[in-house]
C-alpha cells in the first residue's frame, strides 16, 4: 500500500467483505445468486443487485435459495448462495448431498458468522459444517481476501468438483479494506444444458454409494493441494514461538505478536493442509493457536500428535480483538486511564411509527404468553413492552406454541399466543401452521405482515414484492394462503387501531379453536410516504400519568421537571399509537397553520 | 505520518449518519494513498441502538479494531456514547464531540436516568474535549441532517495532514447528489468552528 496514486486505479477500491465478493461473483462470471437476507450476509446479494450484471434473486429460505444454485450449477452454470451461519442449518439438507453431487459449474456457498452475536441468537462455529458435510472450505482475513478467495472458490469448485463454503466473520463482512480488483474470467465459451448423467445427479442409494467413495478419494487429493496452495501462507520469523491462525484473528495476531514470532496463516481450512501444519509445528518450540470460537484448528493440531495452547488462552465465546489476544499471551497492551462511567444502556428499540407496536400493546394488556419469532418484532422482548416471552428461530414461534398448547390445560392454553413476521412466516412459518391445522391446534397466530423483510434492511420477499431485481410480482394472499391451510377463523386487522384490534384478539384467544390475526402495516422505514404529520401533547390538559409511555416510542418524551410528556416532532410520524392510551385525550393532531 | 497509525473511534446513536462519516473518513485516506481499515456492525444497531465505528488509517493496517486506550481521535454524535466505549480510550484521546443529548427510551419512560455530569466528566478525563453544536450547525448549512457533516468539518480540521479538497472531494462522492451544496457548507461551518 505504498504507491501514492493508488486511488486513481479504477481497480483499487474501498470495498467492504460483501462489496468486495459481490465484484468477485461478477469478475468470476457467476450467472446466478441467491439467497435469503441476514446479518452479516445480507449486502452480498444487495450489491450484486445494484451492480446489475448478472441474475440474482431472495428465495424464501435458505434451503431454496441453495437447491436454487444446485440446479444452475447442473446446467454448468456458475452459481453464487449466500447464507448467515443459522441459515445453513436450514439449508444443511441439500448441502450435505451435494457434497455427493458435485458440481458441474461452480457453487460457492458464502457463509458469515456472526462470533459475539451482533445480530444473531447464537455463535455457532460453522467451520464445522465444512467438515461434517466434506466440502471444500476457504477463510478470508479481510475484504481484499474476500474478494479473490471467492474468485479462488469457484476454481476449486470445478477443479475437485464439490461445493465450495467460502466462510466468513461480521468483521470480514461488514469491514472495509483496501481491494486490488483483477480483470474479470472470459467465460464466452461456457454453454449451458441439461445433459443427463443420473449416476452423478440422482441420488439414489445405489448411486450415492459411489459417489460416497469418490468423495472420499477428492478430499485428500484436496488435502494435498491444501498443503502447497498459495491460499495458505507462512511467514518465518523465528523458531521460538508459531502461531496457527485464520481468518479476521490473523490481523489481530499481526498486530500484537513480538516481530520473531512465525506465523502460519491458514486460508484454506477444510480439508486442512495436514502435512503443511505438520512441518510448521515441527519448526518451532512453541504452538499457539488463536482462532475464534471453537477449537476448529487446535483439535486438528493435537490430532497430529502436536502439543498447543489455545482455548485455554482464548476462550470459546464471543469474538477476539487484539487485547484478549495479547492478554492470553501474556504481551503488553495499553490499558485506559480513563475512569469508566456508569451509563444506561441504549439497546435498539422499535422505530416511531413502527407498526409493531400496535400488537405488543395489545398483547401487553392480555398478559398472554407471547411465543416469538425472528425479525424487528423481536425487540419487543424490550421494555416497556416487554412481550416477547420465547425466541429461537426463524418460524419456530409457531411450533412452539402449539407444543405449549398441546400440554397445558385448556384454561392456561388460552394463555398462549403466537407472532410471527410475513418474510419469517414465509421463510418457515407455513409448515408449523399445517402442523397446527393437520394437529387440532387451539392457539391463535398473530402474523405482523409490514410488508417487507425489515430488520436486514427492508428487502422485497414473496409477499408484497418486488423481485431483487427490481421487478413487480405477484403477491402471496396471506389471508387465502391460510384458509387453504384449512384455518377456519382467519381476520386481518389494522396494526394502528389498536382499540379493535384488543378486542378481536380477546375473542380469538378464549376461542377453543386455531384463530390467524393478520395484523397489516406497513414498515415506516420502507414506505415513507405514508408518514402522517407529527401529533402534539395538549400541555394544559396532561396529567403527567405516563402512560402514553407504555407503548415505548422514541418520540415521546417525559419531562421530570414539569411531569409532563411531550413529543419530538422530528421523530413522530403520526400513526396515533399513543393517542388512545390517553386517558384525557391529551395527545391532539395540530390544526393546519 | 509514516509508520504511524492514526486511530480514530466514531461513536454515536443509530441513524445520526455515523456509518457515511466514517465511509467519508475513510475515502479521504484512500485519497492520500494510504491504507485503511474500518470495522462496524449493521443490522440491529440502526434502531436507535449505540453505533461505533472503527477507522484506522497507516502506511500498512492489518487489524480492523482499535486497541485498547489506542484511539487518537474520538468523534461522539451524542454526548453520553463519548463514553460508550472507554475502554478504547484514554486521556489523550481528543475528542469532539456533538453537544446533544439523545434520551434512550428506557430514559424517556423513566426507567433510568441520564447522567447529569457528562459535561464535567469530559472535561476532568481530556486533555483535549471540543464541543460542536452541530445541529445549530447544520440547520444553518440547511438541514438539521447535515449534523453528521458538520462533524467531518471539525474533525478535518484537526487532521491537518489531509488537503480540504481531498474531504470536499469525498463529500461530494458520498453524499446524495441533491445535498452536496448544502453538505459542503455543513463541512465548512464545521471546520470554522473548531477554535484551536
Amino acid at each position: 500500500m505504498t504507491e501514492q496514486n493508488q486511488a486513481s486505479t479504477p481497480s483499487t477500491r474501498l470495498l467492504s467483505g460483501n462489496e468486495a465478493i459481490a465484484l468477485a461473483a461478477r469478475d468470476a462470471g457467476v450467472s446466478l445468486a441467491a439467497g435469503y437476507p441476514g446479518t452479516p450476509s445480507t449486502e452480498i446479494l444487495e450489491n450484486i443487485a445494484k451492480e446489475g450484471s448478472l441474475y440474482c434473486e431472495w428465495a424464501p429460505n435458505e434451503k431454496v435459495a441453495l437447491e436454487v444454485c444446485i440446479g444452475a450449477s447442473f446446467t454448468g452454470a456458475r452459481t453464487l448462495c449466500t447464507t448467515k451461519h443459522v441459515g445453513l442449518n436450514v439449508a444443511a439438507d441439500p448441502l450435505f448431498t451435494a457434497a455427493y453431487t458435485g458440481v458441474r459449474g461452480g457453487l460457492v456457498i458464502i457463509c458469515a458468522d456472526d462470533p459475539g452475536m451482533h445480530s444473531s441468537q447464537n455463535e455457532q462455529d460453522n467451520r464445522h459444517y465444512a467438515r461434517a458435510a466434506k466440502i471444500l472450505m476457504l477463510e478470508p482475513a479481510d475484504a481484499n481476501e474476500a474478494y479473490h478467495f471467492t474468485r479462488a472458490a469457484f476454481e476449486l469448485s470445478e477443479r475437485f468438483d464439490i461445493p465450495v463454503l467460502v466462510r466468513t466473520t461480521t468483521r470480514i463482512n461488514h469491514g472495509k479494506g483496501v481491494v486490488q480488483l483483477q480483470p474479470a474470467e472470459n467465460i464466452s465459451h461456457r454453454t449451458f444444458d441439461t445433459q443427463r448423467d443420473p449416476q452423478k445427479l440422482v441420488m439414489i442409494p445405489a448411486f450415492a454409494r459411489m459417489r460416497h467413495e469418490i468423495l472420499e478419494a477428492s478430499l485428500e487429493r484436496m488435502a494435498t493441494y491444501a498443503s502447497d496452495c498459495d491460499l495458505n501462507t507462512t511467514t518465518r520469523n523465528g523458531s521460538k514461538v508459531g502461531v496457527i491462525t485464520s481468518g479476521v484473528s490473523y490481523a489481530y495476531v499481526r498486530e500484537v505478536v513480538p516481530a520473531d514470532w512465525s506465523i502460519l496463516k491458514l486460508g484454506f481450512t477444510h480439508p486442512l493442509p495436514e502435512t503443511l501444519i505438520s512441518d510448521f509445528c515441527c519448526s518451532v518450540d512453541e504452538v499457539v493457536v488463536v482462532e475464534e470460537l471453537d477449537p476448529y484448528l487446535e483439535d486438528t493440531v493435537r490430532r497430529l500428535g502436536f502439543a498447543c495452547k489455545g482455548k485455554e488462552l482464548f476462550g470459546r465465546t464471543g469474538e477476539l480483538n487484539p487485547d484478549i489476544i495479547a492478554k492470553g499471551l501474556g504481551l503488553d497492551h495499553r490499558a485506559s486511564d480513563v475512569p469508566a462511567k456508569q451509563l444506561p444502556p441504549r439497546p435498539p428499540v422499535l422505530c416511531p411509527g413502527c407498526p409493531h407496536r400496535g400488537p405488543f400493546t395489545v398483547l401487553k394488556k392480555l398478559d398472554v404468553f407471547v411465543s416469538g419469532d425472528i425479525g424487528c418484532y423481536t425487540l419487543g422482548v424490550n421494555k416497556p413492552l416487554d412481550s416477547i416471552h420465547a425466541c429461537v428461530c426463524m418460524g419456530a414461534s409457531i411450533g412452539m406454541a402449539h407444543g405449549m398448547d398441546r400440554v397445558l390445560s385448556p384454561e392456561q392454553r388460552r394463555k398462549v399466543v403466537a407472532v410471527i413476521g410475513d418474510s419469517t412466516f414465509l421463510h418457515t412459518g407455513i409448515n408449523a401452521l399445517v402442523n397446527m391445522v393437520y394437529n387440532r391446534s387451539t392457539s391463535t397466530v398473530f402474523i405482523l405482515d409490514n410488508s417487507i423483510t425489515a430488520m436486514t434492511g427492508q428487502q422485497g420477499n414473496p409477499g408484497f414484492g418486488p423481485t431483487l431485481m427490481g421487478e413487480p410480482t405477484a403477491n402471496v394472499n396471506m389471508e387465502e394462503l391460510c384458509r387453504a391451510m384449512g384455518v377456519k377463523h382467519v381476520y386481518k386487522a389494522d396494526a394502528f387501531d389498536t382499540v379493535s384490534l384488543e378486542t378481536l384478539a380477546r375473542r380469538e384467544v378464549n376461542r377453543d379453536e386455531l384463530s390467524v390475526i393478520i395484523v397489516e402495516r406497513e414498515c415506516i422505514l420502507a414506505f415513507k410516504d405514508i408518514v402522517k404529520p407529527a401529533l402534539e401533547v395538549n400541555q394544559s390538559t396532561c396529567i403527567g400519568c405516563r402512560a402514553c409511555l407504555k407503548v415505548g416510542c422514541p418520540a415521546l418524551i417525559w419531562h421530570e421537571q414539569n411531569r409532563k410528556v411531550s413529543i419530538d416532532p422530528t421523530l413522530c410520524t403520526g400513526c396515533n399509537i399513543c393517542v388512545p392510551e390517553c386517558p384525557v385525550d391529551a395527545i391532539i393532531t395540530p390544526k393546519k397553520s | 505520518m509514516e509508520d504511524k497509525i492514526t486511530n480514530i473511534l466514531l461513536a454515536g446513536v443509530g441513524g445520526q449518519g455515523i456509518l457515511l462519516t466514517s465511509e467519508i473518513l475513510s475515502e479521504v485516506a484512500l485519497g492520500k494513498g494510504l491504507d485503511v481499515k474500518k470495522s462496524e456492525v449493521h443490522g440491529m444497531a440502526q434502531r436507535g441502538g449505540s453505533v461505533v465505528s472503527h477507522v484506522r488509517i497507516g502506511k500498512e493496517v492489518h487489524s480492523p479494531l482499535i486497541r485498547s486506550g489506542e484511539a487518537n481521535f474520538l468523534l461522539s454524535f451524542e454526548k453520553m456514547e463519548t463514553l460508550r466505549w472507554q475502554s478504547l480510550i484514554s486521556r489523550d484521546t481528543v475528542c469532539i464531540v456533538n453537544d446533544t443529548q439523545i434520551f434512550p427510551t428506557n430514559v424517556n419512560v423513566g426507567l433510568d436516568k441520564y447522567p447529569e455530569d457528562i459535561d464535567a466528566f469530559l472535561d476532568q478525563n481530556f486533555n483535549a474535549c471540543f464541543r460542536v453544536d452541530a445541529s445549530k450547525l447544520a440547520v444553518q448549512a440547511g438541514t438539521a441532517k447535515a449534523a453528521n457533516i458538520v462533524l467531518v468539518g471539525a474533525l478535518a480540521r484537526l487532521l491537518t495532514d489531509y488537503d480540504k479538497e481531498l474531504w470536499l472531494d469525498a463529500i461530494k462522492r458520498k453524499v446524495p447528489k441533491a445535498t452536496v451544496k448544502i453538505n459542503c457548507e455543513a463541512f465548512r461551518l464545521g471546520y470554522e468552528s473548531m477554535v484551536l
